[in-house]
């Protein structure tokens, strides 16, 4: 298995894409969406990152076992996030969502 | 150890110096150190990860006194420093591709070069805000921070105050991150400049950009989630 050299135009390609996300993001951000800010700036963020690390990181090109090393870091992400906030919100008293 | 490698040996994935003897050849060994790295940065997702979940219960539990707090921060200043690490991870991503392809050592030395400069601007731009803080007294400091403006009611100082306990947290583990990023890149520099890497063997050049494009991603996150909170108040910064 050789190495896959990822050509300069996808690198200027993914560069275009991060920087039309970032000014969206901040256009985006001086709308008032309510609750819908936070998804709408956390999809943008989503998805520069995962450019990143599909394209610049080379993940894309990368071998499976690679790929269970990267998943598994954002799946374990997850669980700590989703353990945690299930607590947090169905707390009798809740000391979250609450104003 | 013989120093001298033949011209033809060079070419040759089974006998080439910078081939480690626990590995069969140099793809292996460069596949192995690029997963080695991510198993890293794993542990950097899950380091990182506990002070976003931080900011996540903090921001439910006071998200007013979150949104006044973060308005307070230049979203400008914030933003720039986005862009400025963007085109350092494009310019990252050149240097490696420039030891892949077999490029000279100068031609990488320029991609490493700017790569540098980017960071050290970003870190530049990072002390200035972090003195705005200060001359504002938002440093979070026992008797130090002071909120000067008015306050709703139900926005009590210290609730302000773990906003930007938070930020210093992130932003300040986020800013070590690149400062031993520079260090990094000073030493792949010098290494680039003597010639070491090429087609065959560039595994530093490669990981090393792998921990400067995570330090990116870090960024990607905390410029949203930080500076533009509220801007749809009108963005009243002082």
């Amino acid at each position: 298995m050789s190495e896959h050299i990822v050509s300069r135009k996808i690198y200027f390609n993914v560069f275009g894409a991060l920087m039309v996300l970032t000014v969206l993001t901040v256009v985006a951000a001086n709308f008032d969406f309510g609750r819908m800010n936070d998804v709408i700036a956390m999809a943008i963020a989503v998805t520069k990152a995962t450019l990143v690390v599909l394209f610049f990181m080379h993940v894309r090109y990368s071998s499976r076992l690679t790929w269970v090393v990267v998943v598994s870091g954002f799946f374990w992400l997850a669980i700590m996030f989703l353990f945690t906030l299930s607590d947090y919100v169905t707390r009798k008293e809740s000391i979250i969502l609450s104003r | 150890m013989a120093t001298e490698v033949h011209p033809s040996a060079h070419h040759d994935a089974h006998s080439h110096e910078m081939l480690a003897h626990h590995f069969d050849n140099m793809e292996q060994q460069r596949e192995a150190s690029a997963l080695g790295m991510w198993v890293f940065l794993v542990t950097e997702i899950m380091f990182f990860g506990g002070l976003f979940l931080a900011y996540t219960l903090y921001r439910g539990k006071y998200p007013e006194a979150f949104e006044i707090a973060s308005n307070h921060l230049d979203w400008r200043l914030g933003g720039f420093n986005t862009v400025v690490l963007i085109v350092s991870s494009l310019t990252m991503a050149l240097a490696v591709w420039s030891a892949q392809v077999g490029k000279t050592a100068r031609t990488q030395l320029l991609f490493l070069g700017l790569t540098a400069l980017l960071g050290a601007t970003f870190l530049g731009v990072k002390a200035y805000e972090y003195h705005e803080k200060y001359v504002d007294r938002l440093i979070p400091i026992r008797g130090f921070f002071r909120w000067g403006s008015e306050l709703p009611a139900n926005v009590s100082e210290d609730k302000v105050q773990m906003f930007y306990f938070i930020y210093f947290s992130m932003t300040g583990l986020h800013a070590l991150h690149m400062v031993i990023g520079l260090g990094l890149i000073a030493y792949i520099m010098y290494w680039a400049w003597r010639g070491r890497f090429t087609p065959e063997y560039h595994g530093p050049v490669e990981i090393f950009g792998l921990y400067w494009h995570f330090v990116d991603i870090v960024w990607i996150f905390l410029f949203p989630l930080l500076y533009l909170l509220g801007a749809h108040y009108g963005g009243a910064h002082h």
